[in-house]
């Protein structure tokens, strides 16, 4: 199983194995790691599973959807060219080691 | 001696979201949080989408993993329903017998489906979207079946509708009013709708009452005022919930459609706050009472009840906002829009990409939007915030609503 790391703002990690075909929403909520709200459950709707992409991986991830794209303007904490909404990266063995940081704040 | 607990009843989003906060608020005293059904706290709005058309798992609906409880020192009583509270000894009393003391108690208890009434509507064919285990029945219910019929054209019968045609079921959507939504958008929404299912191949029937349902030879006969009757495999009834709350008016507390909170989350015993679907509630950004069946509400009310349990009481002024999945089209409501005396359209429905802004006494007071969502983010903070905006100005594309918001 591909593993993924989040980073907390204040630099803490969690290493999670994330099942293929699951989201890095939801794999995070499953883990019960802090910091990802995702209010809507995965709908695109909420901005609030926003995390920053590492530099190494932003180019390997599928891209941003117009939907994706729109919801990303909207993020309570800034947009940086590494944002993603975690609900629509789906885990795959390519993303293996994928690396996100979650924002100070997600509301 | 000590103090007994904060206890929370009902184990949905409203009832965790009051847990999570307490601890974020700073409450460090025990908390128990007691649910009816036998799972962990899980998400409903999938029941009626992804989870319904066989697209996620179980153990993916969870909102938090077990850990998660024992992480934050939520105890956790699942599968035992409250039965009654005594606020003169200040216990709950649970369906295992079981009498617990509290300290502070919030009531998230939800809703119920409400029933259809007709004869014949306990039929075994006729089935509810609720719980997860209504989403399980319903889901190898229609494995086998051919044929749907959805009694009520909201957004619960219309999303299992979706799901339904996607599987290539004939399905037939009977809705009693005469257009679909008609609770929660415009009618220039509902019609976008009509259209939408209509071109997906849904048999739509607005302005038709089910008058009985009747066994047939296979499966049942829904008959309707206007003397058809549709054959059904399965018959999903979606017209409306009733608030859960009968437990707090036998204890006394003040409701009306609902358990009556003030802008704090506060029943009318300073010791009872409740929060989510169950509540009749006022809101302080739209200045009225009323009761709202959302995810939204859950959450943002819950925090709320959660810092009135801590005595940081602040008021709950939060936007309303919903959603609804059908296909492949997201819709977003942001406010409350109607009843509205212009409705402004930003878009081209037929480009599939589009919002209705609506104003009332000359102010911004909602949009739906479909497969626009930075229209509804843009209405939800230009409403948060009180910006004013004018219809020209929502109507020009031109015009980057986000950069007013902005400010």
């Amino acid at each position: 199983m591909p593993k993924v790391t989040y980073r907390q703002p204040d630099g803490a990690e969690n290493v999670v194995d994330v099942p293929a075909g699951w989201s890095l929403m939801e794999a995070a909520i499953q883990n019960d790691v802090d910091g990802i709200v995702a209010e809507c459950g995965g709908g695109c709707a909420c901005a609030t599973c926003h995390v920053y992409v590492d530099d190494a991986f932003v180019e390997r991830l599928p891209p941003i959807s117009d939907m994706e794209g729109d919801m990303l303007e909207c993020t309570a904490a800034e947009r940086r060219a590494g944002s993603r909404l975690s609900c629509q990266i789906k885990m795959s063995d390519e993303l293996e080691g994928l690396v996100v940081t979650i924002p100070d704040r997600q509301t | 001696m000590a103090t007994a607990p904060y206890i929370v009843v009902g184990g949905g989003q409203a009832g965790l979201q009051v847990c999570d906060s307490l601890r974020k608020f700073g409450y460090e005293g025990e908390l128990l949080l007691i649910g009816e059904e036998p799972v962990l706290p899980y998400q409903r709005p999938p029941l009626s989408k992804h989870y319904l058309g066989g697209d996620l798992d179980a153990a993916r609906l969870s909102f938090r993993p077990a850990s998660h409880y024992e992480k934050l020192g939520i105890a956790l009583r699942l599968g035992v329903r409250v039965t009654a509270i005594d606020r003169e000894r200040r216990e709950v009393v649970c369906s295992d017998g079981s009498r617990l003391a509290y300290a502070r108690l919030a009531l998230t208890t939800g809703t119920r489906v409400r029933p259809l009434s007709c004869p014949g509507a306990e039929h075994p064919a006729v089935r509810y979207v609720r719980t997860l285990a209504d989403s399980d029945g319903l889901r190898a219910a229609l494995g086998d079946a051919r044929r749907l019929v959805v009694v009520g054209g909201g957004f619960i019968g219309l999303e299992v509708a979706a799901v339904a045609r996607k599987q290539g079921k004939d399905v037939v959507v009977i809705e009693a009013l005469d257009r679909l939504m008609a609770r929660a958008v415009s009618p220039q929404i509902s019609n976008y709708y009509a259209t939408l299912h209509r071109g997906h191949g849904v048999d739509l029937r607005l302005a038709t009452g089910v008058t009985a349902i009747e066994p047939a030879v296979s499966g049942v006969r829904v008959l309707t005022d206007r003397d058809e009757a549709c054959e059904a495999d399965v018959v999903v009834v979606g017209i409306g919930v009733v608030a859960n709350d009968e437990l707090a008016a036998a204890a006394g507390l003040a409701c009306r459609n609902g358990i009556v909170v003030d802008e704090c989350a506060r029943t009318s015993d300073p010791l009872l706050v409740a929060a989510g679907d169950c509540t009749m509630h006022m809101n302080g950004f739209l200045g009225r009472e009323l009761r709202l069946e959302s995810v939204q509400n859950a959450v943002d009310q819950a925090r709320v009840a959660a810092g009135t349990m801590c005595d940081q009481p602040e008021p709950y002024v939060q936007v309303p906002w919903f959603w609804s999945d059908q296909y492949d089209v997201k819709l977003q409501m942001a406010g409350i829009g109607m009843p509205c005396e212009e409705s402004v359209l930003r878009g081209d429905p037929a480009a599939g990409s589009f919002s209705y802004f609506y104003f009332r006494d000359g102010r911004l007071c909602g949009a739906d939007s479909v497969n626009r969502p930075a229209d509804h983010m843009a209405c939800r903070r230009l409403l948060a915030q009180g910006t004013m905006i004018t219809p020209a100005q929502v109507g020009d594309e031109g015009v980057d609503l986000m950069q007013i918001a902005r400010g």
